[in-house]
């Protein structure tokens, strides 16, 4: 059975609103989402990285002086959730996805559009429920973890409402998760092979079967938790002949997933910056696609590397010590693609490609602790202390939000028809790179000496290079004013940028920027090399 | 630019264009199932672990009385059955027996809910008892809560396959053809979790 679009509705432009306003509505094209996604995010960022500011402040001395320790519990609680759960998750899925995966399988929208809008529309009130429960007798307390019984004894309401709010955010990324799927497999133009796609359907693909698979075993674990908090039972309650372990199992299942979800869409986008802005074909196109799948299986099964230190078996850290490390052959073979793509390009030195390098840079350094914090001797050792802290920073920071950055940089002549100020753009590359390093290097150094983390006070021996770390915090909080300025001033009075401006060959720059309410005048291209730069056809000026 | 010129070369005026695509929203209801299957299947890997190292208090009770849950599975398939007579009978255009179906089916969604709740009503143990008194209550009343969505649902599809005026016609079958994937899916939860939480 086939659906037939009736021109006449679906090109009734009159029914949305135009300009700005079209952000506030229930608008269903999936540009109009992906900027709402994108948007909203980065407010979030903004509230997440204020939280993040004042945990740096009150680390800068070794008592509990800037704030109460309760209140640094929820403060810390709050930084991880809206980072991970409406800054990253929202932006690097939900926002590139829903603008450039139309693009990429040469279709008009999404596969269900009015689904995308809903999954969009979730995420604010959540956030918001979230941010307001700090007035309600305090946020949650437990961390972004919620593990029992810490959650179960923290007060009830702020806790709760965590839980709500989670599992709001779940939804929306499993609604989003299904459209995706449908949109690369369903909707792809005709005569579009699967093995054509630019590498972001790939990783949005990947990373899409990983929150489809995982996500709603958070949703059901959680709900069992809200009953041990509600109803008293006792699902996780040792007390009551409970099994906290059984919780860790659980959210490990979904949470471990999680850092591909926040990754893979990353190692996407920067498959299709680096290209673009070296001149040369993506390095191994098909390794790079079995990596990705690589990644989405074993990241299946590996969860418990999160539990070493929670009376796992031997056998059990046996395997999941193996299996951890065998994660490092396809993300090892990403690397050295990205690397033998770059090699002998003709490099422009540009905001986004510099942002690119240093994901690559922070990228391989947050890998190689990875690797480390796989190994049970070693884990064991640096488990609950600054190290993780570092390593997990270098990998959704130093990776995937410099992609962010990166990626606002490539697209953002696409989707406003104007240039970003390259200067402001290096400056803001310049300050984010120092600070950001400032910051969490030190971290593994104050880890291996056993400094435990989400701890508001700590042993004043430490406390020199905490404040060297604060220093980099505020670098990073400084780094967000030439962004910002740059934008604004941009979105303003920027260069014209015309259709394409870096030359680019993949199909969302074949159209007018920005481009037009159902992607193209007529029918949609068929983009056969993605990335073949290097020939005679696109290197013609 | 030679991939510019291109693209101007490309036709204008998409109004013109009537634009066919193939119906995928079957594909996206299969893929919120395997998600929906997820959550199940979170919940019985937490009920296997707690039945493998979670011993419970002295004297908890979880034998569990089979004729109830025994009837509630045949009618459960039985119901499966009747859904699909319902979709038969639609595809020729049947539409009042497709609704008399319908309704059948839907009755005995009804009849193992009130068997359900007859059980919990008669059970030696309450919701926090011990663990396996939670779970049990947790397994059952989650798909309990899929089975009162699945026939609220079958509900408003015999309502839209009356015979004037329904949009539940041969020619529109999507919404009894996913309500109808949906009821089996619930039925082969039903079918795993009666083996694990009472045969096993």
């Amino acid at each position: 059975m086939t659906i037939s679009i009736d021109p006449q509705k679906t090109n009734n432009e009159s029914l949305q609103p135009k300009g700005w306003l079209r952000y506030f509505s229930f608008s269903l094209d999936h540009k109009v989402i992906g900027i709402q996604y994108l948007v909203c995010g980065f407010l979030f960022y903004l509230i997440g990285g204020t939280l993040a500011s004042a945990i740096r402040i009150e680390l800068a001395s070794p008592m509990s002086d800037f704030m109460p320790r309760d209140v640094y519990n929820q403060v810390l609680t709050l930084h991880g959730t809206i980072m991970i759960f409406l800054w990253i998750v929202p932006v690097v899925n939900g926002a590139f996805g829903n603008y450039l995966i139309p693009f990429y399988v040469g279709a008009r929208d999404m596969a269900f559009p009015r689904l995308n809008a809903v999954a969009f529309w979730l995420i604010p009130p959540s956030g918001l429920m979230l941010v307001a429960s700090y007035f309600v007798e305090g946020a949650a307390q437990a961390g972004w973890t919620a593990y029992p019984p810490l959650s179960i004894t923290t007060p009830q309401s702020g806790q709760i409402i965590w839980i709500l709010s989670v599992l709001l955010l779940g939804g929306s990324s499993i609604f989003g998760g299904i459209n995706f799927i449908a949109t690369i497999i369903k909707l792809r133009r005709p005569g579009l092979k699967l093995m054509q796609l630019p590498m972001y359907c790939w990783a949005m693909l990947g990373t899409s079967l990983l929150v489809v698979l995982s996500t709603p075993v958070l949703a059901g674990t959680l709900i069992l938790l809200s009953f041990d908090i509600i109803a008293k039972t006792g699902f996780f309650n040792p007390v009551l002949g409970g099994n906290v372990v059984v919780y860790q199992h659980l959210f490990w299942f979904y949470s471990h997933p999680a850092v591909y979800i926040m990754v893979l869409p990353a190692f996407g986008l920067v498959s299709e910056i680096l290209p673009v802005h070296a001149r040369k074909p993506l390095f191994g196109y098909t390794t790079m696609v079995f990596s990705i799948m690589g990644i989405v299986v074993l990241g299946l099964i590996v969860w418990a590397h999160h539990m070493f230190t929670s009376g796992t078996p031997p056998w059990m850290r046996l395997f999941f010590t193996i299996a951890t490390a065998f994660i490092a052959v396809p993300t090892g073979i990403k690397f050295f693609n990205w690397v033998a793509t770059l090699w002998g390009g003709k490099i422009s030195i540009n905001s986004a490609m510099l942002f690119s390098c240093g994901f690559i840079i922070n990228f391989v350094f947050g890998g190689i602790t990875g690797v480390a914090l796989a190994q049970v001797p070693f884990d064991i050792h640096v488990h609950d202390t600054y190290f993780v802290v570092a390593h997990f920073h270098y990998i959704v920071y130093g990776g995937t939000v410099f992609i962010i950055f990166s990626s606002i940089y490539h697209w953002f002549p696409k989707v406003t028809g104007k240039m970003l100020n390259e200067k402001l753009g290096i400056l803001h590359f310049i300050i984010t790179f120092i600070g950001f390093n400032l910051c969490f290097a030190p971290q593994h150094w104050l880890g291996l000496n056993g400094m435990p983390r989400r701890v508001a006070e700590y042993d004043p021996q430490f406390q020199f290079v905490n404040q060297i770390s604060s220093l980099g915090a505020l670098l990073m909080a400084i780094s967000t004013i030439p962004f910002l300025l740059n934008v604004f001033l941009s979105v303003r009075n920027g260069k014209n940028a015309g259709d394409n401006p870096w030359n680019a060959l993949t199909p969302e720059w074949l159209t007018s920027s920005p481009p037009p309410v159902e992607n193209w005048e007529g029918e949609a291209p068929l983009v056969e090399e993605p990335y073949g730069y290097g020939n005679e056809i696109s290197e013609q000026k | 630019m030679t991939t510019l010129d291109s693209s101007k070369e490309i036709q204008k005026n998409n109004s013109e264009v009537n634009e066919t695509h193939e119906d995928f929203r079957m594909f996206g209801l299969i893929t919120f199932l395997i998600a929906d299957g997820m959550t199940f299947a979170g919940f019985f890997a937490a009920y296997l672990t707690y039945k493998a190292v979670n011993p419970l208090p002295d004297g908890a009770i979880y034998e569990l009385e089979l004729p109830i849950p025994t009837l509630n599975t045949i009618l459960l398939l039985v119901s499966s059955a009747t859904f699909h007579k319902a979709g038969k009978a639609l595809l020729k255009d049947k539409n009042s027996d497709s609704q008399k179906w319908l309704f059948f089916t839907a009755l005995l969604g009804i009849i193992f809910l009130i068997c359900q709740l007859f059980e919990y009503f008669h059970l030696p143990f309450g919701l926090t008892d011990n663990l396996f008194a939670s779970t049990f209550y947790a397994l059952t009343g989650f798909h309990g809560l899929h089975v009162t969505l699945g026939t609220l649902m079958i509900l408003i599809i015999a309502w839209q396959s009356r015979i004037n005026g329904g949009r539940l016609t041969s020619q529109n079958m999507f919404p009894l053809e996913a309500v109808e994937l949906y009821w089996h899916f619930v039925d082969g939860i039903w079918v795993v979790l009666f083996i694990i939480l009472y045969l096993l």
